[in-house]
């Protein structure tokens, strides 16, 4: 059985803007995307950018630092300068809260 | 088939990259003058200098990503003549290189002063790693660093000069700070910033000799005063590399003259980067950027050209600069008699300064306000009338205003 924490309310997150989330010393970006939540690594690839503060449009996030981009459901870069693929990690909901097991994320 | 890319920066890194990311699978040559593989150049003036002790450096790609993808890198080699009738380079080392597309991304080269003693050894520009490699001892306490020209580069090596409690004065002949990138408010609260940071800014004057030993130059202003420091950062902008376009006879107006697709006046020579003046669909203009934007994506437009894939470069201009922990960022293209519009706490850093004209937004200035001012970009793109008060309300989200002009 996975240790799940609770990142945060549903409600708190929006289609326009990740939500950033610190916990234990690691950054996640929430996201929600045609009703779904989505977890990444909120720290960019390439630089010191954080997705939180990205311009989201479908299931992309822009890195507001080189506006590289991501793909948030998979983590997989998608524009350059961003080579290298963000963390990403499964999303359970529960309680209208977003849930993640930190051991279980996963690059692509 | 076959593509030379002249020139080593960055866009001539992206343009390889894109051409191998998009299927080109032909010999591809890259002659950079430089004897580095192609790396980003923001970094040099920020972060390169705000911790002296890294040895990041933020490459186009690794070394060992050109030998897995078949590209030959002739490196500390320059193109002298480009035999446009027989489509083959002759470079700097005797050699020739047979090319059936070429790409110009020669970028820009600083300027230098014009006046006496503008050669002192004690003068340096920011251009390249090893001008970032020179400068870092100076940024120390104790240290004297004279900075010409109030540009971004010279503003943000003072910036990383302050934080290392090295001892500054910019030297700016306009009456204003970053006068050529920013609106008269902006220039003001830089100058402001940059002066409660404990730097001794003078606009308005007029350099006309510097002398003294190598390492203790001394500063001649037309007012008679002197400065003396250890070493003189000069900025006061760049000149695009253009004189082989020019000399194999391709149009050239202050920047190789491309189209939208980046093909200059040969249909066989294309050019990417700060080197070109290039026609800008959404703004209706030709245009030369100087940035890291334009290097990264007119090359990625002329590689896809290359490969086939029928690309037009049009984007919104965007830029950013980064001083005293501050992220500014700029986006699109002012003009005169523009509007200007404020969201947001613009004196505490943490807002937008729009710039509206004819009922549209043309530009914007973000102050650590990333998000909105990437919202902005799109809603310059999307070119609908907007209204200055539902710009300057924060109870307004920007991305509702994009939302209505898509329609």
């Amino acid at each position: 059985m996975a240790d799940l924490i609770a990142l945060c309310d549903t409600d708190a997150v929006s289609e326009d803007a990740a939500l950033r989330v610190e916990h234990d010393g690691q950054d996640y970006a929430v996201y929600l995307y045609e009703g779904q939540y989505y977890v990444t690594a909120d720290l960019c690839t390439h630089g010191p950018g954080y997705m939180s503060e990205g311009f989201i449009e479908g299931c992309e996030v822009e890195c507001p630092f080189h506006q590289g981009k991501f793909n948030f459901i998979t983590g997989a870069p998608t524009s350059p300068p961003c080579t290298e693929a963000l963390k990403v990690w499964k999303v359970t909901v529960q309680s209208d809260k977003v849930w993640i097991d930190p051991s279980s994320g996963t690059v692509a | 088939m076959s593509v030379v890319v002249i020139g080593g920066g960055q866009a001539g890194g992206r343009a390889i990259e894109a051409l191998r990311g998009n299927g080109y699978a032909a010999p591809i040559t890259l002659i950079g003058a430089e004897r580095h593989l192609p790396y980003e150049r923001p970094p040099l003036s920020k972060e390169m200098l705000l911790d002296p002790s890294s040895t990041k450096i933020d490459w186009v790609r690794p070394d060992e990503w050109y030998a897995a993808n078949s590209v030959d890198c002739r490196l500390g080699v320059s193109a002298s003549r480009i035999d446009r009738a027989g489509k083959r380079v002759v470079l700097s080392d005797g050699g020739t290189l047979g090319y059936d597309d070429l790409i110009l991304a020669t970028g820009a080269a600083p300027r230098t002063l014009a006046i006496p003693g503008g050669d002192h050894p004690a003068c340096l520009a920011i251009r390249t790693l090893e001008d970032a490699e020179r400068l870092r001892p100076f940024l120390a306490p104790g240290r004297k660093i004279a900075v010409v020209g109030a540009g971004f580069i010279g503003l943000e090596c003072a910036a990383a000069a302050r934080s290392h409690g090295a001892e500054v004065v910019v030297l700016e002949r306009a009456p204003r700070v970053l006068a050529r990138g920013v609106t008269p408010r902006i220039s003001s609260l830089y100058a402001d910033l940059h002066r409660a940071k404990g730097v001794d800014l003078r606009v308005g004057v007029e350099l006309v000799r510097i002398d003294g030993p190598a390492n203790a130059p001394v500063l001649h202003l037309a007012d008679g005063s002197t400065v003396a420091a250890d070493v003189v950062v000069v900025g006061i902008g760049v000149i695009p590399q253009d004189g082989l376009a020019r000399d194999a006879g391709l149009a050239v107006e202050g920047g190789i003259v491309v189209d939208a697709y980046g093909r200059s006046s040969d249909p066989s020579i294309w050019a990417a980067g700060d080197v070109t003046r290039h026609f800008n669909p959404l703004l209706g203009q030709h245009i030369r950027l100087e940035s890291w934007q334009n290097a990264q994506n007119q090359a990625i437009a002329v590689a896809k050209n290359i490969a086939g894939l029928e690309t037009v470069y049009a984007e919104v201009p965007w830029f950013w600069s980064d001083q005293y922990g501050i992220n500014m960022q700029i986006t699109g293209l002012t003009q005169d008699g523009a509007e200007d519009v404020v969201r947001g706490d613009l004196d505490g850093f943490s807002g937008l300064l729009f710039q509206m004209a004819g009922g549209r937004l043309i530009a914007a200035v973000g102050l650590n306000a990333v998000r909105d001012l990437r919202v902005a970009k799109q809603i310059i793109q999307l070119g609908g009338a907007v209204r200055a008060e539902e710009l300057a309300d924060p109870a307004v989200k920007l991305a509702d205003v994009a939302k209505r002009l898509k329609g």
